[in-house]
């Protein structure tokens, strides 16, 4: 074989491998592709909304003007939507004519009149909630579960004007509900974010002062090697075991209450603790000797040098490290299993301590329900989890650009 | 600035620790079953927006785990309520009696009918109990009585009367609360019907239940999650499998899948409450009564729960897909509310 066969061979090698990278990249771009899209198509029908806009006369035998929340607002809608159907009487239609309706139709005007009662005794024209078999048909889903009799009131509704398609405001307004026309992303939105506050608030300090001690201060010792060991190890432990954790310390130990974010955030802190102190010694080992020892020899203290000029000149690192694990912690759902944020939690929470529940937990309980509609509410939920976790690598991404410094 | 930050912290984890204790509950806690959990969570919502209280948070924990913390203990740090898809067992009221929870009251809420269900467009099938054994265990009598490895690859070599079709059958994990009761409503009661084995039940009740507890592991039976929404995904893409799920989930997906016939009844609304569909459970939720009082609207909460406009035939939980009580076991529900008479250790198996 002599020489030019040998290179031809080593030049085909060369293009057949850079084909196969290109293979690789192309059949994960594929995917990633197939999965988005997915989602996207799914999610779709989550963010528009059909509803019924009708004229509604507070009847005031209805509506007690001294106690305005308790009037049957349900029986109200009823009779309004009866009126369009003067020729419904069986008692078995005039129940399917109200399943058109979402059981929780009345929420929205029992809140309005609540909060300004002068409006009793008024006609009012309100949006209300459709049933979310009707919002499906209406979209096109024929096979929601409607009846011939149910899909025609629905047609004539429409064509007398009174269905109104709009952007689904609801979804990201209001916590949780059984019913998928009412069900919103809002508590679980609330909770992240309450969540990650507290992660970051337990997590960001000991990691960085964890950090810099161990590269800074500790003595190289038999002591600090088991130390930084089991770091590195536990950085690799599966995240339930830090929810059997905080069952045990949080709940268990100190008392503290189930399923508040004050909680999850604890357990989460745990989790991406050792990311945080990796990362933040890799960017603290990043910045030049020479720097420190400058400060040093113009007579700055060793805190003094590491405080004013080693640390400074790290926090980008740092904080790129923090947020990266701070996005883990925004997906995880298996520790918050064990310490009761996996469930069903309407009310938005307002504090630290109030029941809340988190994005990736949403989409694990409405995935998990047999009405259609929530599928496409689950659909919806991951999107905007995505769209969380793309935003926060982009404020990483930035930061490093922005601040990150080479030697 | 990182000075600020660690006192920052420290200032929150303090406020936090000195806050909770004195904290009395104002919201009602319950866990348990997540076949309950759908029927749970509908009431607590309507509660929460009629009564103006805060809404009960409800987790979903299997029954068995649900059972575990609410026999934990008395006190603001345990549930109220607890869902559950089969009643307490012996070991789990003792448990509860021996940690200070020793008033409980439990009130049925109604049925879940377990069907065996395959696509609309699959050919429509009747099964015995029997039959659904001889397809599923992993070891069944020959003519002779003796024990074999389950033989049947087609559902017609089982009885000419089946469609020919290869079996699959795709169901729950033996973890699933709806898998225990597959095994107790179809399994046990199919595999009595051998004499062999009815025999058996006599002289050796533990390898009796071996014998119908054990599903075959050959690809026959596909374990499929606990999320009954994949199954019916499943069951859309290929018609010629089987799936075993509850009720609900039938309902929801009509049009889609179709249930099979049990013992020559079909599975509809009508015949689990009536009891002529044979594959049903009762599903209960227990109740501390020592927390009565204590938690703002538990009261309130259960006589939500057992009023008509929830629990009744043309209740909204019956639109989420719960088979109501008959009149008189729903009268003695409300009745068992409204007294909240205790449970005593006789009562329970």
């Amino acid at each position: 074989m002599n020489s030019s066969d040998l290179t031809a061979k080593r030049r085909s090698a060369e293009r057949r491998f850079k084909y196969y990278g290109l293979a690789a990249i192309a059949v994960t771009v594929i995917f990633l592709a197939i999965l988005i899209l997915d989602i996207v198509v799914k999610a779709l029908p989550a963010f528009t909304v059909n509803q019924l806009v009708l004229p509604v006369t507070i009847d005031a035998t209805k509506v007690d003007a001294s106690n305005p929340a308790a009037g049957d607002f349900p029986a109200l809608l009823k009779e309004t939507l009866a009126k369009e159907f003067p020729d419904v009487q069986s008692r078995g239609d005039k129940k399917k004519l109200n399943a058109l309706l979402s059981a929780r139709a009345a929420d929205g005007l029992q809140e309005q009149v609540a909060s300004d009662p002068s409006l009793i005794g008024k006609t009012i024209a309100v949006p209300i909630s459709l049933s979310s078999g009707a919002d499906l048909h209406l979209k096109g889903f024929t096979d929601a579960q409607l009846d011939e009799k149910q899909a025609a009131w629905l047609a004539a509704l429409k064509d007398k004007g009174f269905i109104q398609h709009g952007f689904a405001w609801s979804f990201f307004t209001q916590g949780d509900s059984r019913e998928p026309e009412s069900a919103g992303i809002k508590g679980a939105l609330i909770g992240s974010i309450l969540v990650i506050c507290v992660t970051l608030m337990f997590a960001l300090p000991l990691g960085v002062a964890a950090a810099l001690y161990l590269e800074e201060f500790a003595p190289k010792n038999r002591m600090t090697d088991l130390i930084e060991v089991n770091i590195n190890n536990l950085a690799a432990v599966p995240s339930i075991i830090f929810g059997l954790l905080g069952l045990a310390v949080f709940l268990n130990g100190f008392g503290l209450p189930r399923s508040t974010a004050l909680v999850g955030g604890l357990v989460l802190a745990l989790l991406v603790l050792p990311t945080i102190i990796i990362a933040s010694r890799a960017a603290i080992r990043s910045v030049p000797p020479s720097i420190k020892e400058a400060a040093l020899g113009v007579g700055a203290s060793h805190m003094q040098a590491v405080f004013h000029h080693v640390l400074p000149l790290a926090v980008p690192g740092i904080l790129t490290g923090t947020i990266l694990g701070v996005a883990r912690a925004l997906g995880e759902t298996a520790p918050l299993l064990m310490i009761g944020m996996i469930a069903f939690i309407v009310d938005v929470p307002h504090g630290f301590t109030d029941a809340a529940t988190v994005l990736p937990v949403q989409v694990f309980l409405w995935s998990d329900l047999p009405e259609a509609a929530f599928k496409s509410r689950t659909a919806a939920a991951i999107l905007v989890l995505l769209v969380l976790l793309f935003c926060i690598n982009a404020v990483a991404i930035y930061l490093r650009n922005k601040f990150e410094r080479r030697w | 600035m990182t000075r600020i930050i660690l006192g920052l912290a420290a200032a929150v984890s303090l406020s936090a620790l000195a806050a909770t204790p004195a904290l009395a509950r104002d919201q009602i806690r319950i866990v348990g079953s997540s076949t309950v959990y759908p029927f749970t969570t509908a009431v607590a919502e309507s509660f929460g927006k009629a009564s103006g209280m805060k809404t009960p948070v409800v987790e979903s924990t299997g029954t068995g785990g649900g059972f575990k913390l609410f026999c934990a203990g008395v006190g603001d740090e345990h549930p109220d309520i607890t869902n559950a898809s089969r009643a307490i067992k012996k070991s789990e009221f003792e448990a509860c009696q021996k940690n200070g929870v020793t008033d409980i009251v439990e009130i049925k809420v109604g049925f879940d009918g377990l069907t065996i269900a395959n696509s609309a467009s699959g050919p429509d099938a009747s099964f015995t109990k029997q039959q659904v054994f001889m397809a599923l265990a992993k070891q069944i009598p020959d003519k002779d009585g003796k024990l074999i490895d389950n033989p049947y690859k087609m559902w017609n070599e089982i009885d000419p009367s089946l469609p020919a079709e290869k079996i699959e059958v795709l169901g729950p994990p033996p973890t699933s609360g709806t898998r225990d009761s597959f095994a107790e409503l179809v399994m046990e009661k199919g595999a009595e019907k051998f004499e062999s084995l009815a025999a058996l039940k006599k002289a050796d009740a533990k390898a009796f239940e071996t014998v119908w507890k054990t599903i075959r592991t050959d690809g026959a039976y596909v374990e499929a999650g606990e999320n009954d929404n994949l199954i019916v995904q499943k069951l859309e893409a290929n018609p010629q499998a089987f799936g075993v799920f509850g009720f609900s989930f039938l309902e929801a997906n009509e049009g889609k899948i179709k249930g099979a016939k049990v013992e020559g009844m079909a599975p509809s609304f009508e015949t689990v409450s009536s009891g002529e569909y044979k594959v049903a459970r009762p599903l209960f939720i227990y109740v501390k009564k020592q927390h009565v009082g204590q938690v703002p609207g538990m009261t309130e909460f259960l006589g939500e729960y057992t009023s008509a406009k929830a629990m009744g035939d043309d209740g909204y939980l019956a639109d989420k897909g719960l088979i109501p009580l008959p009149a008189d076991q729903a009268a003695s529900s409300a009745a068992v509310v409204k007294e909240m008479s205790t449970l005593t250790a006789d009562k329970v198996m």
